[in-house]
């Protein structure tokens, strides 16, 4: 077997240490964690599923979320002795998903759910390929039947392993109670270095029943598992040598940039470029919006500067970013005069759908600061670019096509109206959490975002439910911050059972359901691209429908405070009450015109330059060239 | 599309063959043929796939299989600094009259008669592609009754092991 360097737990957590200017807490997890971490553990006996729950807190686990059943049953016994671990009971599998997922995008840390064999397991399979694409850190942990009924079609018997294959960075099948504490390590490990992403452990009831030796820090060996973290130092210069000569640079920044924890690194080296900015979906908050050089959002919905900018730029500086389909509409087109650096921990995203001029596969923890000191000294040696034509062009954009919305003529609510607010009134110091659709594009437009992870939703799958499972997460990993849900009405009625949970275990987010009474974004496409029939969008949810359900009732059900809120001229009073109930979840009933669209919008499949800023109607381009 | 010979080392881990075969499949990569047996070292397999891919997307292939945390090492086999061998077996309808020229066939490819019965032979043969093709364009008009392939296999010319640098310093 391999002879490189056992990678030990006691010197995993060490890698990296966060430095984000305003996640303190991830700072002091770490270190935490890698005090744990060391700890040595004699030999000692005991059971399989013992040896779960002392791996588990070995790791530094101190939250995880789950639901029993038959073959997971004999972990859950010593689950009830450890004072270490905080379980959190869900009321469905997907819930305890998205909930870890939640909880590792607003801290940073590790997501732990456990769930049982069969049903249990495919109904975790959601948040498993969710956590996949937007790389979140999660360790699923499964019961499977006995290893002498695998294959048999034994009673809740799924082959997990197998069916999440393509959905997970790894996944492990114990039989063996013995192998417990190394496939735990190694897989908290996998999950939470490198391209972090979602492990899954299944074990199978017997493993957990029988007896083992358990001893801490295992012998970790991952052969075939080396990332990269130092960026190659030529391909670096060589990217600061494209800087300096740069007309037209932006700073293109991903889902990466949040993951390696370099908002403070980046605002470094974006102030000494001087370059725009943009935040892609996964990215807002890694760049404060309030700064002059971040021209917000690119791609489908994004705003016109950060799309006009993406097309004309000579050069894109790509951190952590994936060239994703709906940020660059039609690849072919996009962003067709620049040459390409792109950073990223993953050495497959770099040529995958745009070919990079100059790749540098590393940790953005190591490859943002050694590109900044590059970049300086190159401006010493020559002088810094001059951006006042380029940035002329984008001021003027920036001017005449703003961010906004009109309201509808309906007469009723305006969603931008309300997701602008809950922002005003709560801050930036608060999580903001959505659902996949149009209350999600109207959340990334119209919350501010300022820091790191105030922003968590689901980019890459687009998981209808996300929102209140991942809010419920995210409280328990950030109990001191405001947490909201902004969610659809659609989205809300797949997963907020995760409400009884929440009141239960005293968990006070709070929902603000943006009702239109309608799968919005769907009805959108019908409106602009299907003659504006409407198959299968109405949900009835608001105004003049039957109101099933009836959300207020719903909330009031579960416990929850519940409030609603019909015109414009009540959000703030709304908000402001929704605010002060801290003793209980809260969930806001805001019914609006079903009517509204998101804009700027560039149709499926066309060309970025085609974006429009409502409908037909297609901004002037001032060309540069 | 170019056909590439890609060696690749793997932990011989429980579902290593599907994580690869499934990356394929969904990656919508083309496998042309695919061996996978054990190594010298133990613990360690070798599989040898041939894919259907051009430059940018054999840099794909190449990467998205690095990503499995299974696979060790991957190298390309290029035909000029590589053995490649195929192996097939086929059964021939052979009777008395036809089995002189049957077996002549087979000698003139130094292929082997490995079975003989009064109305067939089976022959075995280990080569080149494209001998393989020759030998199999000679035995058609005999009429083929079964035939067997087994995936390419590779390995580089010269005293070097892939296995050296990834697993032994």
């Amino acid at each position: 077997m391999s002879k490189d360097q056992p990678i030990s737990p006691a010197v995993m957590a060490q890698r990296r240490a966060p430095s984000a200017p305003t996640s303190q807490s991830a700072d002091s997890d770490t270190v935490r964690l890698t005090g744990t971490a060391a700890e040595v553990v004699a030999p000692e006996e005991m059971t399989g599923s013992q040896a779960i729950i002392r791996s588990l807190e070995l790791l530094g686990v101190t939250d995880v979320f789950g639901l029993p059943g038959g073959a997971i049953l004999p972990t859950y016994d010593p689950l009830l002795d450890t004072e270490k671990i905080n379980h959190i009971l869900v009321r469905h599998e997907q819930g305890s998903g998205h909930a870890a997922e939640g909880y590792a995008l607003a801290s940073g840390r590790v997501g732990v759910c456990i769930a049982t064999s069969g049903p249990g397991a495919t109904n975790l399979v959601t948040a498993l390929a969710d956590a996949n694409m937007d790389s979140i850190p999660m360790l699923a942990i499964t019961g499977q039947v006995a290893s002498s009924a695998i294959g048999t079609d034994a009673f809740q018997e799924a082959d997990i392993v197998g069916m999440t294959m393509p959905v997970t960075k790894h996944s492990y099948l114990v039989t063996d109670a013995q192998d417990i504490p190394r496939v735990l390590a190694e897989a908290y490990h996998l999950a939470s270095t490198g391209r972090p992403g979602p492990v899954l452990v299944d074990v199978a009831k017997d493993a957990q029943q029988a007896t083992m030796t358990f001893s801490w820090p295992p012998e970790v060996e991952l052969a075939g598992y080396r990332p990269v973290t130092r960026g190659h130092s030529k391909q670096i210069r060589e990217a600061a040598r494209l800087i300096a000569a740069a007309r037209r640079p932006v700073l293109y920044t991903g889902g990466g940039a949040m993951r390696a924890d370099v908002a403070a690194e980046l605002l470094e080296l974006a102030e000494l470029t001087g370059a725009p900015v943009v935040t892609t979906l996964t990215a807002r908050g890694v760049f404060p919006d309030s700064h002059r050089q971040n021209l917000g959002m690119p791609g489908m919905h994004g705003t016109v500067p950060a799309v006009y900018a993406l097309q004309q730029a000579d050069l894109l500086i790509t951190l952590g970013a994936r060239f994703d389909d709906r940020v660059t509409g039609q690849l072919d087109t996009f962003a067709p005069h620049a040459k390409v650096i792109h950073a990223d921990i993953d050495p497959a995203e770099i040529s995958k759908n745009r070919v990079a001029d100059v790749p540098i596969v590393g940790d953005l923890k190591y490859v943002v600061p050694d590109l900044t000191q590059a970049v300086r000294q190159e401006f010493q040696d020559r002088e810094a670019p001059e951006l006042s034509t380029w940035w002329e062009a984008l001021e003027s954009l920036r001017e005449t096509y703003p961010l906004g919305y009109t309201r509808t003529d309906d007469g009723h609510g305006s969603p931008q109206y309300v997701v602008e607010r809950i922002s005003a009134l709560t801050g930036p110091e608060a999580v903001y959490v959505s659902g996949v659709g149009q209350h999600q594009m109207w959340s990334a437009q119209f919350v501010a975002y300022e820091r790191p992870r105030q922003w968590l939703n689901s980019s890459g799958l687009g998981t209808m439910g996300f929102a209140v499972p991942a809010a419920m997460g995210a409280k328990v990993a950030q109990p001191d911050r405001v947490v909201w849900a902004i969610d659809g009405d659609g989205c809300f009625q797949m997963t907020n059972q995760e409400l009884a949970t929440c009141v239960i275990n005293n968990i006070p987010i709070k929902v603000a359901v943006i009702n239109n009474s309608s799968l919005g974004m769907v009805r959108q496409w019908q409106t602009l691209f299907y003659d504006g029939r409407y198959s299968n969008t109405e949900l009835d949810t608001g105004h003049d429908s039957r109101r099933v359900p009836d959300f207020v009732k719903l909330a009031e059900a579960y416990g929850c405070a519940a409030l609603r809120c019909e015109k414009d001229e009540d959000v703030d009073a709304t908000i402001e009450r929704a605010l002060e109930i801290n003793d209980r979840p809260v969930v806001i009933d805001f019914v609006v015109s079903a009517n509204a669209m998101v804009w700027p919008m560039v149709p499926s499949g066309v060309s970025n330059d085609q974006i429009q800023i409502a409908r037909n109607m297609t901004p002037e381009w001032k060309t540069e060239d | 599309m170019s056909r590439h010979t890609l060696s690749v080392l793997v932990e011989d881990k429980p579902g290593v063959l599907t994580r690869v075969a499934g990356l394929f499949a969904r990656r919508a990569f083309n496998i042309h043929s695919l061996a996978v047996g054990p190594t010298e070292l133990s613990g360690i397999s070798r599989i040898t796939v041939v894919v259907d891919a051009d430059g940018e997307l054999l840099e794909q292939v190449t990467k998205q299989l690095n990503k499995l945390i299974n696979v060790i090492k991957i190298v390309e086999l290029v035909p000029e600094a590589s053995v490649q061998r195929e192996h097939i077996m086929v059964k021939v309808r052979a009777d008395a009259s036809a089995r002189l020229q049957v077996t002549q066939a087979a000698d003139l490819f130094r292929a082997t008669i490995v079975d003989v019965s009064t109305e067939s032979v089976v022959i075995e043969s280990t080569g080149s592609r494209e001998k393989i093709h020759a030998l199999l364009d000679v035995l058609e008009p005999f009429g083929i009754r079964e035939i067997v392939r087994a995936g390419t296999v590779a390995l580089g010319r010269g005293p070097k092991s892939m296995s050296d640098r990834a697993l032994r310093h």
